[in-house]
């Protein structure tokens, strides 16, 4: 780049802002500033220096037009100005609303603990962007769950009372009418212990029975949608995405039915299954069989995804994580294995029990599981970390089946008995000293399920239904874009399509589902050592030693020699330590382990 | 005992009648929006997917030169107006929306080097290969009168390239040297030249209006003061550059269109090294024209195509390119940023979309809000999320129908 001459003006140096400032006159009204009240909050935030140090680094080019750029003093932290009017008054909040730290955490979402291995500055400074960027989104969120509506139900005991024992009448009594309406009991006897299900805006119920007794009713008017016999025995039934389909485990097939009582596919792929789970986001129901094939469907189009062989015999204790779309199946060496459609082996096996296991159950955080066996045990899992027990628990009898609501509560059925068990708040392991509330069936129970963003337990036992009233079970306040209660048919229309389009392949169920939101460290590896082979060097590596030039007499040729030579001894040791230890490490891994020690061992290479 | 039991009052959450809005309080927590970031992943390939099946961005051809089309002009007062000049002295002026041409001139014997119009939109200029510069007025002769220019100046050399100054009646002609005339004068008022080369093209710069570029055969890019009547700066570059453009929202970037397939972005104050290297083109790179929102530009090369860049990346968004289109002469960019014009060596202008799956025209309230294609690229139905994904990442635009039931029905 070549300049032409200046004309020889030089720029004079622009004068200090700070110095040449004026004083303002004091006005009378204007006081001795003492500081802030005490309890008052630190003034507006000091936005500008946040900035300035949250700004990414821009490497700097142009060092030699150093000469014209005026260099700025460090800015004085300006003193917060205390909010003062006419009247003296001050604000006593001065200040944005505070926010409370755990609700900030809340909306949090990028794992600050992961740290990449070598990320260049462009990443680094995308990523610096990011996590500002989050800290204010999630500040901004937290204060928005000031236009929340609803509050979530309570129940509490008077002093001593035993919130156990208080009946399911006597809430009904001291309830509102409209929640007082929403516990039932349908009596039916006649066609066998029922199975039941919700969809997922909790408005419709679906249920069926074992005698082939198939019925789909919104339980809140208690408007029937239809009610058929399917004249074979029914094992589980699922709701599909909404209420306009249900699949029903029959005895030979699945079949799916419309909401009208009209059949409309017998999938004959899935034959004897035993339990159903519909994973939403995916549109997959995945089917456990008594052959030992768990089976995943796409709903959407009709075909089978995966069809995978859990070599542990008959299944009949599965349940979904919500939180990741994985299957969790018991197994009857007290084991519990994780599936994803996309590996023929499960993701992870944890040993929960000493005898089988009888139920599973995942809270909708994803964070807790709640296993129980024929040991009689009720343990509850952390499955974001250790996989190891949180708390265990003894049960006069074993549970049959278990549930979690949507604020972590969790319901066991043990015979015709249903406890359920609260935590501290959303996120908190339910704590299993004492019960928050028990009930007594007419029948032994044979499914459960907590309602969707209603406080009811829906019970199927074998003598019919029942909506049992739970207070502080379900989340209050929905949301209108992802399911809502209230929608009408062109809202469900419009959900339906937007929701097959957003469809998550099934090849993208992993036990993180934030995987994909991560930097590609392995590609960006891969890439790398292709670029060597291609160039034929590495142009990353080290360069090899220099040694650094010393002063009198000790930088002549041989001692630069001597030095050079003790390095590359030095790296030539390591790296004969390091294939020495991974030679070890093989042979050890070669041997032949659980064979028992003979004499002869001395004789073998 | 004290129990309370969540209840709600449907009044709150239903409509009340058929003429209002749905109600759809939002709930912002994570647990309630599970696989979020696979789902937002599906979403930008399947509008990145749809985008493509909606790519459809040629619209017109005009046709009616008898020779290559050498250089367009686009007329500063009116969007459907652009002038074209063709190697054989023809200077013809279209209408865009009539896709008809609606004046033919023979303005020159030889090539029409250059075209430029001026800022009021009344006349435009031409220099040609007959060594003279002619100035037209823009609306066509009344009837009876003869197609005249209405001021011709004639030159010693051949001038290869015009351009008009933004604001002032000044224009500049580059052949042997740089010549700046005042436009009711016969000689210029000044003239500067650097080295020993002749000069290619020339542009004014549209923010600070008294600084031209050009670009001379000796690979060099040269920067003029017209206040001083100097030369200020000059980089030299390995191949030469074909033409310049500067950006009209940045005052100190411009875009060079060089010889050897690529585009180099620089900034004024510090030539030594480009800002942006932009590589996708196969052969010399002829044209270059900025979007006037600044943040695109499109390129015009011997290889028969024309790629749209973004001022920030090195690699083109886009690409145009016909059986029927051969090598691209000359290229513009509409006023309005929708649409780009190029006239390439087969005697056609093209008229192309700027973005390619764009529906133009009027629209319809409710079909451009709910149709899948646009709820695709729209709704913010996640809650706010830094955005980590390297994936194509669309303009996200809040839907029209949403309000948040809160502040009215809040109890106390």
């Amino acid at each position: 780049m070549e300049t032409v001459p200046e004309p020889g003006s030089n720029v004079p140096p622009k004068k200090d802002r700070l110095q040449t400032k004026k004083k303002k006159p004091r006005r009378y009204w204007e006081q001795e500033t003492t500081g802030t009240a005490a309890g008052a909050s630190p003034g507006p935030p000091r936005k500008r220096k946040r900035n300035r140090e949250l700004r990414p680094q821009k490497p700097k080019k142009n060092d030699t037009s150093k000469k014209f750029r005026i260099s700025k003093k460090p800015r004085e932290l300006k003193s917060p100005r205390p909010q003062r009017s006419l009247s003296g008054a001050q604000d006593p909040f001065a200040g944005p609303a505070p926010v409370s730290v755990e609700v900030v955490q809340k909306y949090c979402r990028i794992d600050k603990s992961k740290e990449l291995p070598h990320p260049k500055t462009k990443t680094r400074s995308r990523l610096v962007v990011a996590e500002a960027q989050e800290e204010e989104t999630s500040v901004r969120a937290a204060r928005s769950e000031l236009l929340l509506t609803e509050e979530p139900g309570f129940l509490e005991g008077e002093d001593g009372e035993d919130t156990a024992k208080i009946r399911q009448a006597d809430i009904v009594e001291a309830v509102d009418i409209a929640s007082a309406a929403k516990h039932f009991d349908l009596n039916l006897r006649q066609f066998g212990p029922y199975r039941l299900n919700y969809s997922r805006t909790g408005r419709h119920l679906a249920f069926g029975g074992r005698r082939g007794h198939v019925a789909a009713l919104d339980w809140v008017t208690k408007k029937l949608m239809c009610e058929i016999n399917v004249m074979e025995a029914v094992r589980d039934i699922r709701f599909l995405h909404s209420e306009a389909l249900l699949a029903v485990a029959q005895n030979r097939w699945l079949h799916i039915y419309d909401n009208q009582g009209i059949e409309l596919h017998c999938v004959r792929r899935c034959d004897r299954v035993t339990r159903l789970e519909f994973l939403p986001f995916h549109f997959l129901l995945a089917t456990a069989s008594e052959t030992g094939f768990l089976t995943y469907l796409d709903v959407s189009v009709g075909k089978i995804v995966a069809a995978l062989n859990a070599r542990a015999g008959r299944l009949s204790v599965m349940t979904q994580n919500p939180y990741n779309a994985v299957i969790h199946l018991g197994h009857s060496n007290g084991t519990v294995s994780l599936w994803s459609p996309a590996m023929k082996e499960p993701l992870v096996k944890i040993l929960c029990h000493r005898g089988g296991v009888r139920a599973v159950a995942v809270d909708s955080t994803g964070m807790h599981m709640a296993t129980s066996g024929l040991d009689h045990q009720l343990k509850v899992f952390d499955l974001r970390g250790t996989f190891q027990p949180l708390s265990a628990r003894t049960l006069p009898q074993g549970a049959g089946h278990l549930a979690f609501s949507q604020r972590g509560l969790l319901a066991a059925g043990m015979g015709d008995v249903v406890n359920i068990w609260a935590g501290q708040g959303k996120a908190s392991p339910p704590s299993l000293e004492q019960p928050y509330l028990t009930h007594r069936l007419s029948g032994h129970v044979h499914g459960l399920q907590f309602c969707p963003y209603e406080d009811v337990l829906g019970v199927g036992h074998s003598g019919g239904i029942t909506s049992m009233l739970v207070p502080g079970a379900a989340e209050p306040n929905f949301d209108g874009l992802e399911s809502n209660p209230y929608r009408s048919r062109k809202q469900r229309q419009e959900w339906e399509v937007k929701a097959l389009l957003e469809k998550v392949p099934a090849e993208l169920i992993c036990l993180d589902p934030r995987a994909l939101a991560e930097v590609d460290v392995i590609s960006l590896e891969q890439a790398k050592k292709e670029r060597a082979e291609r160039l034929g060097y590495d142009p990353d590596a080290r360069a090899p030693f220099q040694p650094k030039p010393k002063q009198k007499g000790r930088s002549s040729t041989a001692s630069l020699v001597k030095r050079k030579r003790k390095v590359m001894d030095q790296e030539h040791r390591d790296k004969i330590r390091q294939s020495l230890e991974q030679q070890l490490q093989k042979q050890e891994k070669a041997k032949p382990t659980g064979a028992r020690p003979s004499a002869l061992d001395r004789f073998v290479r | 005992m004290k129990v309370k039991m969540l209840s709600r009052n449907p009044d709150h959450y239903v409509r009340e009648t058929k003429l209002d809005l749905q109600r759809v309080p939002r709930n912002y927590d994570p647990t309630l929006h599970p696989f979020e970031v696979p789902r937002e992943y599906i979403r930008a390939l399947n509008a990145t997917k749809l985008e493509r099946v909606f790519a459809k961005p040629f619209l017109a051809s005009l046709d009616g030169h008898r020779d290559g089309v050498n250089c367009l002009a686009k007329n500063p007062k009116s969007l459907a107006t652009v002038l074209s000049g063709a190697c054989d002295g023809e200077v013809k002026i279209w209408n865009l929306t009539k896709r008809k041409c609606i004046r033919t001139i023979q303005a020159h014997e030889g090539f029409v080097r250059g075209i430029c119009t001026r800022f009021c939109g009344t006349s435009f200029f031409t220099v040609g290969d007959d060594k003279t510069v002619k100035q037209w007025k823009m609306d066509g002769p009344s009837c009876g009168e003869e197609e005249e220019p209405l001021h011709t100046i004639l030159g010693k050399t051949v001038y290869t390239g015009i351009d008009h100054h933004w604001r002032e009646a000044v224009f500049a002609t580059c052949g042997q040297q740089v010549d700046i005339w005042d436009e009711q004068r016969t000689s210029p008022i000044c003239s500067m030249t650097w080295g020993f080369d002749s000069i290619s093209s020339v542009k004014f710069n549209p923010i600070e209006t008294f600084l031209l570029g050009s670009c001379a055969s000796d690979r060099n890019i040269v920067l003029y003061d017209m206040r001083q009547a100097t030369p200020l700066k000059k980089v030299i570059l390995d191949m030469r550059t074909n033409t310049i453009c500067w950006n009209p929202m940045e005052a100190f970037i411009f875009t060079a269109a060089n010889e050897d397939y690529n585009l180099y972005t620089f900034d004024m104050r510090a030539l030594d090294t480009p800002v942006m290297v932009h590589m996708d083109h196969v052969s010399a790179v002829l044209d270059v024209d900025y979007s006037p929102t600044g943040r695109e530009f499109v390129s015009a090369s011997f290889d028969k195509s024309i790629r749209i860049f973004p001022v920030d990346k090195s690699r083109s968004r886009e690409v145009y390119h016909t059986k029927r289109m051969q090598h691209v002469i000359c290229v513009k960019w509409t006023a309005d940023s929708k649409y780009i014009m190029c006239g390439s060596d087969e005697m056609n202008i093209r008229l192309w979309k700027a973005n390619a799956s764009e529906k133009l025209g009027v629209k319809k309230f409710l079909s451009d809000s709910s149709s899948a294609f646009s709820v695709l690229r729209g709704p913010t139905q996640r809650a706010t999320e830094p955005d980590s994904l390297g994936a194509a990442r669309l303009h996200l635009v809040a839907p029209i129908r949403q309000y948040v039931v809160g502040a009215l029905t809040k109890r106390t």
